[in-house]
């Protein structure tokens, strides 16, 4: 009988059934795990460029409209309505989310008597400047989100809303 | 690194009797397939429960998915099975794990019969194994509505005829199960409950039991 083994019999048994039966497990956890946890690792879909309002229909003061498109929730598609604030400036199309950048609550424009010139939250009285920069003091940290626009036919078009910083 | 994080728990709450109860034990010889072949026929029993345990964590992740609403049961299964990653393995696992669950179960009960472990003082543990029999054949039947296709709605329909040919309380029994006098909306998520809340308590509690009453009374001796 050869002597000193560098692995005991025991050890060795150890290792084999701890490494089949982690296996094992493995093989039983990892499909269900990665099952679990597939919404984080899907990609974000790139939404379509959607028509909202006509170029003629803004004018210098934010005006609210309507965005409307579909939302796929896996097994349901879902029409989704959202509000963009839109306006010129100048020549250019300014497309703010109402989104505020606080805690997700909704923005109006000049609904806050004593700031009539700038968007007001109401659930924290966070304010926004005209062109979506947030006033410091108040609760919101980064302005207001920007969608890509173009314009096609006399249609404002938008895209994705991203941050102004 | 483990160890020593085992040691800091272990020195606060001593868990090392409580595992050593649960996990180490004396396995008589005649059990053993080590000692003879034919002892594996011992082993029908856990493999039950790791197929019941397999069942029960799969089913926890298939619900993070199921819907089980009439609109949406069968499209969320079938999103579920063929756009979610690993989902074709994850509800395979589930249905063919049903499948051998009670595979298992079975061929647990005729060793059990043909060893006479369930003579005195054991008479107890065969009861309650054979609600246990009756708890997961409960299972199969309402898990087998919940894809919610062709193949569910008849099955159930079948099932609850058969309930219905009970006498006297046929009716009620159909009734109640179904939550109506058809298979519907009520139907499915009754079932549903059943199958994830009802049943899987009851098994739950029941294989406590069956498991404290062996370590209790041993395992039976030799044929």
């Amino acid at each position: 009988m050869e002597k000193n083994h560098n692995v005991s019999r025991r050890q060795f048994l150890t290792y084999a059934l701890l490494g089949t039966g982690g296996f094992m497990a493995a093989g039983l956890i990892m499909p269900m795990v990665r099952f679990g946890v597939d919404p984080i690792l899907q990609a974000d879909a790139e939404g379509d460029m959607i028509d909202v309002a006509g170029v003629d229909e803004l004018t210098d003061i934010p005006q609210a409209f309507d965005m409307e498109y579909e939302q796929d929730h896996g097994w349901h598609v879902e029409t989704v309505q959202e509000t963009v604030w839109i306006y010129l400036n100048g020549d250019e199309i300014v497309a703010l989310s109402p989104i505020c950048t606080h805690l997700g609550c909704t923005v109006n424009w000049g609904t806050d008597p004593d700031n009539p010139e700038q968007f007001f939250c109401p659930c924290h009285f966070g304010r926004f400047e005209r062109d979506g920069t947030n006033v410091p003091g108040t609760p919101p940290t980064e302005p207001l989100h920007r969608y890509d626009h173009e314009v096609r036919d006399g249609r404002v078009l938008l895209g994705n809303p991203s941050p102004q910083v | 690194m483990l160890q020593r994080i085992y040691d800091w728990i272990d020195d606060r709450i001593d868990v090392t009797p409580l595992w050593r109860d649960v996990a180490d034990h004396e396995v008589p010889e005649h059990v053993n397939p080590g000692y003879h072949f034919s002892a594996f026929v011992y082993c029908f029993g856990g493999l039950t429960f790791f197929t019941v345990v397999i069942q029960i964590l799969s089913g926890m992740f298939l619900t993070m998915y199921y819907v089980p609403d009439i609109v949406n049961a069968h499209a969320s299964v079938e999103y579920l099975q063929t756009d979610v990653a690993f989902g074709m393995i994850v509800r395979g696992m589930h249905h063919w794990g049903a499948s051998v669950v009670i595979v298992m179960v079975f061929l647990h009960t005729l060793r059990v019969f043909f060893t006479g472990s369930y003579k005195k003082p054991r008479e107890i543990n065969w009861v309650v194994g054979v609600l246990l029999f009756f708890i997961i054949l409960g299972l199969g039947f309402t898990g087998y509505l919940l894809p919610w296709d062709m193949k569910a709605y008849f099955a159930t329909q079948v099932g609850l005829e058969i309930a219905e040919s009970v006498p006297v309380v046929g009716d009620l029994i159909s009734n109640l199960l179904a939550g109506g006098e058809f298979i519907g909306a009520q139907t499915l998520t009754r079932f549903f409950a059943i199958h994830v809340f009802f049943l899987p308590g009851a098994l739950l509690g029941l294989i406590a039991i069956h498991f404290i009453m062996i370590r209790k009374q041993g395992i039976s001796g030799p044929l």
